[in-house]
């Protein structure tokens, strides 16, 4: 038993006795201040699984913003929740049924960290990455036409001036051995990695829209200063 | 002394130093017992305190867990909880002192 795992299992338990106490508890005020323990030991569990950005991410927006704005919305109602009506159990078997699924469902996914993969066994398609690459420095397409067809006169002058097997042997050994064809193997690190401005691009699209809704949400009534709203 | 000290830190059969895990549990335990606290907290001023605790408790945490796994560069991470989990305590201070965050 590795030491992780043992942290890992402490880690969920802990989790899981505040998502619990956050659901049960009667005041509002109370269930803020364990969902803001809640995102700070899961932001732990992130780092002891390896993904710091997402431990980032939960750390800024769970134990910061979002306790903040849940202050914010117990300010605009109250802060004790209504008597509760019994369990509904339609809904808990709903519940219970999607939950079984998705544990179903994990059921045919890799292992953890599995090297046989399909995401690490097989590389990205060419074309979902190399189509826009050459615009990044500023170069139309068929500048690069121009440049590969100059390259390739060049490599048959010299495979004219050479011939034999060595050129070709050398190809062969390159394309055996870059299986990915300078590519990141996994599909999803791919992406992230080598075309990271794609993926920050479309994140400052989403914040971008999720700051306007926010704003627009909780700027208050025109013309009705006692209804104001947070900003 | 310190030959002892080597001993403990050298890695061993958890595949970690055991000192560091050892340390992380014990931590653990700790925001287990803050967890009670922030659960029963008959006041307010109870669960603001086990909650700061708490965060402070992360950032050990986070700092230890990047030595556990020999990857120290994890600390970043523990100043951005460090500062979110300030920030945080105050709002939820305002708003307890003055039912308003403005």
């Amino acid at each position: 038993m590795s030491g992780i795992l043992v942290l890992d299992i402490v880690l969920l338990a802990l989790i899981l006795i505040t998502a619990v106490a956050t659901v049960e508890v009667r005041s509002l005020y109370s269930a803020v201040m364990l969902s803001s323990i809640y995102s700070l030991l899961m932001a732990c569990f992130w780092v002891a699984m390896d993904a710091v950005d997402v431990a980032y991410t939960e750390a800024a927006v769970g134990a910061g913003i979002s306790t903040i704005l849940l202050i914010g919305t117990l300010v605009l109602t109250g802060s004790v929740e209504t008597v509760r009506k019994a369990v509904s159990w339609p809904a808990l078997a709903i519940c219970a049924a999607a939950g079984g699924f998705l544990i179903f469902g994990t059921l045919d996914m890799p292992r953890y960290g599995d090297r046989d993969a399909p995401a690490n066994r097989h590389p990205i398609y060419e074309g979902y990455t190399t189509q826009n690459v050459p615009k990044a420095d500023g170069k139309s397409a068929q500048d690069v036409k121009r440049f590969e067809e100059e390259q390739a006169a060049i490599a048959q002058q010299q495979a004219g001036k050479h011939p034999g097997e060595p050129a070709a042997e050398h190809a062969h050994g390159a394309e055996h051995t870059d299986f990915f064809h300078g590519h990141v193997p996994n599909q999803v690190t791919s992406i992230i990695v080598a075309y990271r401005g794609y993926d920050t691009m479309f994140e400052t699209a989403v914040i971008l829209t999720a700051g306007m809704s926010l704003i627009l949400l909780l700027r208050g009534r025109r013309g009705n200063p006692q209804r104001g709203g947070l900003l | 002394m310190f030959a002892l000290l080597a001993e403990l830190a050298r890695p061993n059969a958890f595949g970690t130093d055991a000192p560091t895990l050892a340390a992380t549990i014990v931590l653990l335990v700790s925001v287990f017992l803050l967890l009670i606290r922030a659960i029963k907290g008959p006041t307010a001023y109870d669960r603001i305190l086990a909650m700061n605790v708490i965060g402070t408790k992360a950032v050990l945490i986070v700092c230890l867990i990047g030595f556990v796994t020999q990857r120290p560069d994890f600390i970043d991470i523990a100043l951005v909880y460090g500062i979110l989990n300030f920030l945080s305590t105050i709002a939820i201070l305002k708003f307890v002192r003055h039912k308003r965050l403005g």
